[in-house]
């Protein structure tokens, strides 16, 4: 290794320029720029308009989500997981309902299994539209924005039908989902398959060999898969450089197994491999999400939590029948399940990259610690690094390309 | 895909680094209750290690057993054991499940070296780690809080942190 890679801090920057040691000049941007989506603050070394040094300096949105989690039963925690990748909460929602079902050792239907991959797919489309769209008007390719904006409206149409909220959907549940899908969601998913990908068309039309954004993004930003390994950088970020690192496919869950789709890859590592690697991305979702709506037509109608009663509650009908059932529904909403002791992690693939979830149970109905290996918190360590050289308009398109979301930096 | 077991990893610890493994003493998490059954005690099965072995731990993991991702440092108070165990996470770039490596530090003095200077993805972990639980990491390049503000006082996860009140709105909320 040529040089040492370095995270520098806000403080390693700031103090020598106010002692006047440095001949540089230091520029805050943020937190409330634009450009850095959300509360992400920078602090800019600049020599005439070449960064010489990025940091990056968050916690602007840090709401102690673990800490909360901590004096919440575990089924009411599920919540508050919605609130970190806001643009991803239904992989929030898997990726802490997959640990706490591993704790207890329960498993879950068939049908659910596959609304839940179904419906995180969507949501990754979703998440690549926000990022497509706000990528471009960063770099002032303004309709690119309105298209995706539009596709991702159609999603969140299938979210509010299936959740009855738009975002923050809370609808995976540790045991299965909330309720089981409406009866027009198959036709509804379906509507919006036939037309998306002539709608990735659309977007690829728009940019992809467009002069002037192959400018602002061929050859920026780059960083080797190396170096990508060694600062811990996740998903597409880490796939452009061409490691085919996808958890979908390395530690397989809730079934991934079992479909196909590619892992798409990048060669150089820069902002257009970025953009490349995440349109790829979304047709492969749009395939994953075909073959889910399939199976969910043949498998037909069925159960979409597990009948352990120890977790979910049971049917409203069977309360009036069966005492027992009674005092399970009084017990799961009074006092929740207690897992057995012990710990249990899961790392799933968000549309950010590696999203994990550690719990620690002592046995009793709340966690003793739950701590979230945030992808967003983790790839800005590698910002420094691609940024160092570059103008400070190219940082702005770098931002972008990293995808970060800053609810789930700060949790 | 290579695939390790906690054992296995234990057992090619012990041949080339003897000297880093300790045994793990199972964890009471809460204290036992004045009544009623004892609950069982936590042993989780993966590799304890001791906190001055830990750079040579880990980097035996990467350098010979190829793991190269440092993926997670997730820290976690054993108030009532008396001590903060640190879980590192690692994972192999051709896939496969991750393999862990703990390290217990005393709650009173709570010290621990540095990953970053050799592996820069510990940086935010560290951090991280510092800021909410305050633990030291030695040889840290710039170990300064990340989401507190730097005046902040006290690490809000550790367990015996106040829930109720705030010095700087004042007075205490209701109980």
């Amino acid at each position: 290794m040529a040089e040492p890679i370095t995270v520098p801090t806000p403080q390693q920057i700031i103090e020598p320029a106010v002692a006047g040691r440095t001949e540089t000049m230091v520029l805050n941007m943020g937190p409330h720029h634009p450009s850095t989506h959300g509360v992400l603050r920078l602090v800019l070394e600049l020599d005439g308009e070449v960064v010489v040094n990025v940091a990056p300096d968050v916690g602007y949105l840090h709401t102690g989500i673990e800490k909360t989690m901590e004096s919440k039963t575990y089924q009411k925690a599920v919540v508050l997981t919605d609130r970190m990748d806001y643009l991803a909460p239904l992989s929030n929602n898997l990726c802490y309902a997959l640990a706490v079902e591993k704790l207890l050792g329960v498993e879950i239907p068939e049908r659910a299994q596959i609304a839940r991959v179904l419906l995180t797919e969507l949501q990754r489309i979703s998440s690549h539209l926000v990022w497509l769209g706000t990528h471009a008007l960063d770099l002032a390719a303004m309709s690119v924005f309105l298209y995706a904006f539009r596709e991702r409206e159609q999603i969140l149409d299938i979210f509010e039908l299936v959740s009855g909220a738009r975002m923050m959907t809370s609808y995976f549940r540790i045991g299965g989902l909330a309720y089981d899908l409406p009866a027009d969601f198959i036709p509804t998913v379906e509507q919006f398959l036939a037309i998306m990908p002539s709608r990735i068309d659309e977007y690829e039309d728009l940019l992809t060999a467009n002069p002037l954004w192959l400018e602002r993004t061929v050859g920026v930003g780059v960083i080797d898969a190396q170096s990508a390994i060694a600062l811990g950088l996740t998903g597409a970020n880490l796939r452009a450089t061409g490691v085919a690192y996808d958890v979908r496919k390395a530690m397989p869950y809730s079934g991934y197994e079992t479909y196909s789709f590619e892992i798409p890859i990048g060669k150089n590592g820069d902002i257009y491999d970025r953009y490349r690697v995440r349109i790829a991305e979304m047709r492969q979702s749009v395939k994953i999400v075909q073959q889910a709506t399939e199976r969910l037509r043949e498998l037909g109608p069925g159960p979409v939590v597990t009948s352990d009663r120890k977790v979910a509650p049971p049917p409203k009908r069977e309360i009036t029948e069966s005492m027992e059932s009674l005092i399970h529904h009084f017990k799961l909403w009074t006092e929740g399940f207690k897992p057995p002791r012990g710990d249990a992690y899961v790392s799933i693939e968000s549309p950010r990259g590696i999203l994990g979830c550690y719990v620690v149970s002592d046995g009793s109905p709340k966690p003793w610690r739950v701590h979230f290996r945030a992808p967003s918190f983790i790839n800005l360590q590698s910002l420094a690094h691609m940024a160092k050289g570059r103008m400070v308009a190219d940082l702005v398109a770098l931002i972008a390309s990293l995808d970060p979301v800053l609810g789930e930096v700060d949790r | 895909m290579p695939e390790m077991t906690p054992a296995e990893l234990r057992a090619r610890l012990a041949e080339a680094l003897p000297a880093a493994l300790v045994e793990a003493e199972p964890l009471a998490i809460t204290p036992p209750p004045a009544h009623g059954p004892q609950p069982g005690l936590f042993a989780p099965p993966d590799p304890l290690v001791r906190p001055d072995q830990l750079v040579a731990a880990a980097l035996f993991v990467r350098d010979t057993l190829g793991y190269a991702y440092l993926s997670d440092i997730a820290v976690v108070d054993y108030l009532h054991a008396g001590c903060f165990e640190l879980v590192y996470r690692f994972y192999h770039p051709a896939g496969g499940p991750s393999i862990v490596l703990r390290v217990r530090v005393p709650r009173d003095e709570p010290v621990a070296p540095s990953l970053t200077p050799h592996w820069p993805a510990a940086n935010f972990h560290e951090r991280e780690a510092f800021d909410l639980f305050g633990i030291e990491f030695t040889g840290h390049p710039y170990l300064r809080r990340i989401y507190m503000w730097d005046e902040f006082e006290g690490f809000p996860m550790r367990k015996d942190f106040p829930r109720q009140g705030d010095k700087y709105l004042g007075g205490e909320s209701e109980g």
